[in-house]
Formats: structure tokens, C-alpha cells, sequence
């Protein structure tokens, strides 16, 4: 799974010159917790809700002047140097590095430009999708109707085939009323597996990584 | 015209003895016509030709578990029950067991062995071994339709008998594992892996994290590919990577496995490679052994699964690279006509592809960026750099 398929392309942001109250009313208007900073495109910095509220006065004290949060621009108080992802990362390696690095979230960069976010929801989601093994194997992704016995069907193809699995998770499909099969399977010629799960009327996943949105 | 007639060509017919099932993608009719078509153009002299022996027991055990040795000798028997080998990694779909597997294997890794012999006396400059390059091979069990690994057994040998430092450059499109976690913990034998991304392809590793562990931390490198990578951003990322890290490592001897399956018409692989890689890396590997160890370098084969229109064009370019020979742009007519009427699919008249004889990959740039990404971050995080 890479980041592009996880990350949120629709990204909340704000300008350097936005002041923090602006910044504030977005961050709570939307329900976010990381803003990143944009200009012409461009990613420039990175502020959290965090850094917001700890630049705000408390709310208990009734007599606090929020006027300093209209005259300070976010530029002033954002993070500059920020950590980023690139769309055709590993989804674990987002994970690793928000994990790593104490951040919530990894705006996501592609040719200098802001193209998505991925936050700690976005990876946890992920995380409980997938799994990692590290013997030899060959992963391959088979889309199969949400009913039962879908596993045994296609296990009995490898069984049939004298191909050892390490792994096999299973998680939803991309539309709706199916699966997706992901095993890792003991063998560097998948063709013949392939080519028994799309006879048996399969659809086996590759490649999210070159192809546009159809076929290479 | 063959070349410098100091490059050593190690081969036996017994080399084809490897092989699995009449259908198994591991042919080794590959050998033959590259042989055929290396004989004609007239690049081999046979005084080059050197006949490999058999690897030993005790050759082989420097790298494998001597119960693994025994496994494949019983499973080399006629009556041989699959089933009673899976622990090992045989008898499976990719390893099927064979009657002779053991004596066939074993020739290959003392073929090998021979290539390392040669070139570490100085008896010749450069030597192949068309039928070595199997990588995949652990110290227990076989994978990837390797049963014994040549490189790590001839590694072993040039570490043990001459103290060597060895750089591995493997080029093969899948990750070269069983050689890496072999060596990973040993400061002398440099592994450098260029290869499709394990995301889909076997055998799945190959991350920039794998590094080497102890004392061999940092002498472990993997770049690895996205799908669909061309030639150019291919050949950038071997230059940048492998330049750089040989000239700091400075070793004694250099290994670089051929395999020739990132191809665009490799069945087993999802790269998009044309011949110009195999034409041009040959070269970068030469030249760095000139540069930094007397020119010694053992080049072996690998994988390369389009037995008929990459495989034989791939090694007689890197024998040719090796022997000092020019070669001619187009393919004897001979040679096809030879073979044409086997082959599924018309044989290429050209040794490098022309342009525009593949679709451009729709999303280049993308792969492109992310490949030089890539780059980046193994340079960075290679402590042998700094």
C-alpha cells in the first residue's frame, strides 16, 4: 500500500499571511489538528492546533486579550522545516517516520508541490490493513466477492500448485461487496497461480504505481 | 578477433544439467544460444575456454548448512520423494528436485569458484561464468530456483584464502537476498543490490533499511526500483550508487552478477528496461575494476526468463565488454536463422533495442522522481560514504 492510496488529497491549508485567529477558526471549523502552511502551491511550513492554542490565552482567564492572535501571522509561528512524504512511499513508512520522528502527520510532496496528508489516523487505519513478512515471497492481490469461503478457494489453487504461503491477510475491497486477499506466497513464478485464480473468474491486483487509472 | 584473449570464458555442456521441468522458466537453453551466438561472431578463442569442476563438500559447506548438503544429495536420487524435502525449500513449484541435482548444482558453484581462482591468481584478467549468478540460495534452503549459491561459495573462498575484500554488485531484477544475509554481518564483503522494489516481486526485501548488521553495518546497500523503471533512471541509479560506494570501499576483487530479467520482455519481472542496460553496465563494472583492483572482476549470469530475445543478445554484450571486443550493431542473420524456428516470438535483429521499440511508461516522471528519492536515501544513510 502506498502513501498516495492512504493520504488525503483534499488538504485543509492555510497562507503564511493568515493571522493565528484565522488559523484557529479553520483548524476548529474543520476538525483539524495539522494546517500546512502554502504558498503558490508550494509546501512552506506546517502549524499544528497544538502550537495554536498554546500561543492563545487560557480559556479561564476571563480577562485574556485575544487580540494578539489577530496581529501575529502564522509564518511567525510555524514549523519551517518540515518532515514530508512522497506519494509512492510505503504506507509503513509513513508510519515509521511519524512514529520516529513524534509528529502527527506528513504532508505529502510531490515535484515541490503540496499534493495530500497523511495523518496518525490515516496510518493507524492502514496499519491494521496490512502486514510484513520477510521471507522470500511473491505478494500478490486478489480480489474476491465478500462471502465465505473465498479463502479456501483460492488457498486449494496454491495447494494445487505446491506453493507455500508465509502470509495472508485479508482486509476490504475497493468497492463495495468485495475482498481483498493479499498473500505472500513462496514462489518467484506467480504466473501459473495468476493465471489459476483469473480462470477460476479472480481478479488479481498489480502494480498501483504505474498505471494511471486503467491498464499500463 | 577474439579480444585481449586474457578474459577466461568457464563452461561445460554439463552447465544445462541444471534444470528443473521441460516448462520451467529456468532454461538453460539460454546458455547454449548464447554460446552460439558468441562462437557466431567470432568472440571466443577456445584457448579461453576453461572447464569448471566440481564445487566440494568442504567448499561448499563455508556457506551452507552441512545437513542442507545432504538433503540435496538425497533428494539428487532417482527415487527422491518431494514431499520428504519441503523443509528445505525443494520439491516446491519454483525448486522442484531433479535426478542430479547435486552434481549439477555443484559444477556450477565450481565454476564459479574457477572464475574467482583465475582472476584472484592473476591467471586471467576477467572471467565469466554464464550459468552462476544464483543469488537467491540461503545457508539452509533453496529459493528462487537456486539450489546452491556460486557467488556466496566463491565469496567465502576468496575471503578465506586470500583475505580478500570483495564488492558484490548484483543487477538481477529481483533482490539479491541469499548473498546479502550471507555476508550481512561481514565488513569485507560489500553487497550492493540494484533491483525491482520487493512491493509485488520476489523474494520481497531489498529495503534501503537492510544495511548489514555488527560489524557489517553499512556494507549491505539495496536500491530498490519501482516497477516500470526504463533505462535511464536505471542506469542512474547504478552509477550513482555504485561509483561512489566501490571507490570508498576499494576492494580486491569485484563480483557482478548479471542477471538480465528487468527487461521490458521479461515475463518474471514488472521493469522496463531495454538491452542498452546490458550493454552499459558491463562498462560501469569494468571500468571501476581498472580504476581500483587491477582490473579483476568475475562476472556471472542470474536471471533472464525471455530465453529468446534478451538473454542471448544480454551475455554476448557482456562477454564482449569483458574480452575487449567490438561488437557489430545487428545480430548475425546465421544466428536467427538458427534459431528463428524455435523461438515464440520474431527474434530481434538488433543487439541494442532501438528507440521507440517500447511504449513510453505513462507515468515516468513519477517513477523517475521517486527512483532518484530513492538514490538519495541510500547514499545518505551509507555510513561507508562518510
Amino acid at each position: 500500500m502506498l502513501v498516495e492510496q492512504i493520504m488525503t488529497r483534499d488538504v485543509v491549508t492555510l497562507a503564511p499571511d493568515n493571522t493565528l485567529q484565522e488559523a484557529l477558526d479553520i483548524s476548529r471549523r474543520h476538525r483539524l489538528r495539522h494546517l500546512p502552511v502554502v504558498k503558490d502551491g508550494f509546501l512552506v511550513g506546517l502549524i499544528s492546533d497544538r502550537d495554536l492554542r498554546a500561543a492563545a490565552p487560557s480559556s479561564l482567564d476571563q480577562a485574556g486579550d485575544n487580540s494578539i492572535l489577530c496581529d501575529v501571522r502564522v509564518e511567525q509561528l510555524m514549523v519551517n522545516e518540515v518532515i514530508t512524504a512522497h506519494p509512492l512511499d510505503f504506507a509503513e513508512d509513513a508510519a515509521s517516520q511519524i512514529y520516529k520522528h513524534f509528529i502527527g502527520c506528513l504532508p505529502v510532496v510531490s515535484q515541490n508541490k503540496l499534493v495530500g496528508i497523511v495523518t496518525e489516523r490515516d496510518v493507524l487505519r492502514t496499519l491494521v490493513e496490512m502486514m510484513g513478512v520477510n521471507a522470500p515471497t511473491s505478494r500478490i492481490e486478489v480480489e474476491v466477492p465478500d462471502k465465505s469461503g473465498m479463502l479456501a478457494q483460492i488457498s486449494d489453487l496454491l495447494r494445487a500448485r505446491r506453493i507455500n504461503t508465509s502470509a495472508v491477510m485479508v482486509f476490504p475491497g475497493g468497492k463495495e461487496g468485495y475482498k481483498t486477499i493479499v498473500f505472500r506466497i513462496r514462489t518467484m513464478d506467480p504466473r501459473g497461480f495468476i493465471q489459476d485464480i483469473e480462470a477460476a473468474g479472480y481478479r488479481v491486483k498489480m502494480h498501483p504505481c504505474a498505471v494511471t487509472d486503467g491498464e499500463v | 578477433m577474439a579480444g585481449n584473449g586474457n578474459s577466461a570464458f568457464v563452461y561445460s555442456d554439463a552447465f544445462t544439467r541444471y534444470k528443473f521441468t521441460e516448462d520451467h522458466p529456468f532454461n538453460p537453453k539460454r546458455l547454449e544460444m548464447t554460446l552460439d551466438l558468441i562462437r557466431t561472431l567470432d568472440l571466443l578463442d577456445p584457448g579461453q575456454i576453461v572447464t569448471p569442476r566440481p564445487a566440494t563438500f568442504e567448499e561448499l559447506a563455508r556457506v551452507h548448512d552441512p545437513r542442507y548438503l545432504e538433503a540435496v544429495i538425497a533428494a539428487s536420487a532417482a527415487d527422491a520423494d518431494p514431499d520428504d524435502f519441503a523443509r528445505w525449500g525443494l520439491g516446491t513449484e519454483d525448486t522442484p528436485i531433479f535426478t542430479g541435482m547435486h552434481d549439477a548444482t555443484s559444477l556450477i558453484a565450481g565454476g564459479t569458484l574457477v572464475a574467482a581462482e583465475l582472476v584472484m591468481s592473476g591467471a586471467a584478467r576477467h572471467a565469466l561464468n554464464m550459468a552462476g549468478g544464483l543469488h537467491h540460495a540461503r545457508r539452509a534452503e533453496a529459493s528462487g530456483f537456486c539450489v546452491y549459491n556460486d557467488i556466496a561459495v566463491a565469496i567465502a573462498y576468496l575471503r578465506e584464502t586470500y583475505g580478500a575484500r570483495v564488492a558484490y554488485i548484483d543487477t538481477d531484477a529481483h533482490h539479491g537476498d541469499g548473498v546479502q544475509w550471507i555476508f550481512y554481518e561481514d565488513p569485507d564483503v560489500l553487497t550492493l543490490s540494484l533491483h525491482e522494489t520487493g512491493k509485488y516481486l520476489y523474494p520481497g526485501t531489498g529495503e534501503i533499511v537492510e544495511r548489514g548488521e555488527g560489524r557489517g553495518y553499512g556494507y549491505s546497500l539495496n536500491v530498490p526500483l519501482e516497477a516500470f523503471t526504463e533505462d535511464d533512471s536505471w542506469m542512474n541509479a547504478m552509477r550513482s550508487v555504485v561509483i561512489p560506494t566501490l571507490q570508498k570501499f576499494a576492494p580486491d576483487i569485484i563480483i557482478h552478477q548479471n542477471g538480465c530479467d528487468a527487461h521490458h520482455y521479461d515475463p518474471l519481472t514488472h521493469l522496463s528496461a531495454t538491452t542498452r542496460i546490458y550493454r552499459e553496465m558491463p562498462q560501469v563494472t569494468r571500468m571501476l575494476a581498472e580504476e581500483l583492483c587491477d582490473g579483476r572482476l568475475v562476472a556471472v549470469g542470474g536471471g533472464g526468463y525471455d530465453i529468446w530475445r534478451v538473454v542471448p543478445r544480454a551475455w554476448t554484450m557482456l562477454w564482449a565488454e569483458l574480452n575487449g571486443d567490438p561488437l557489430p550493431e545487428r545480430v548475425p542473420d546465421a544466428w536467427l536463422s538458427r534459431w528463428q524456428s524455435e523461438s515464440p516470438d520474431p527474434l530481434p535483429a538488433h543487439f541494442i533495442d532501438p528507440p521507440g521499440s517500447f511504449e513510453p511508461i505513462p507515468r515516468r516522471a513519477i517513477i523517475e522522481e521517486k527512483n532518484e528519492i530513492t538514490v538519495r536515501r541510500v547514499l545518505n544513510g551509507t555510513p561507508l560514504l562518510f
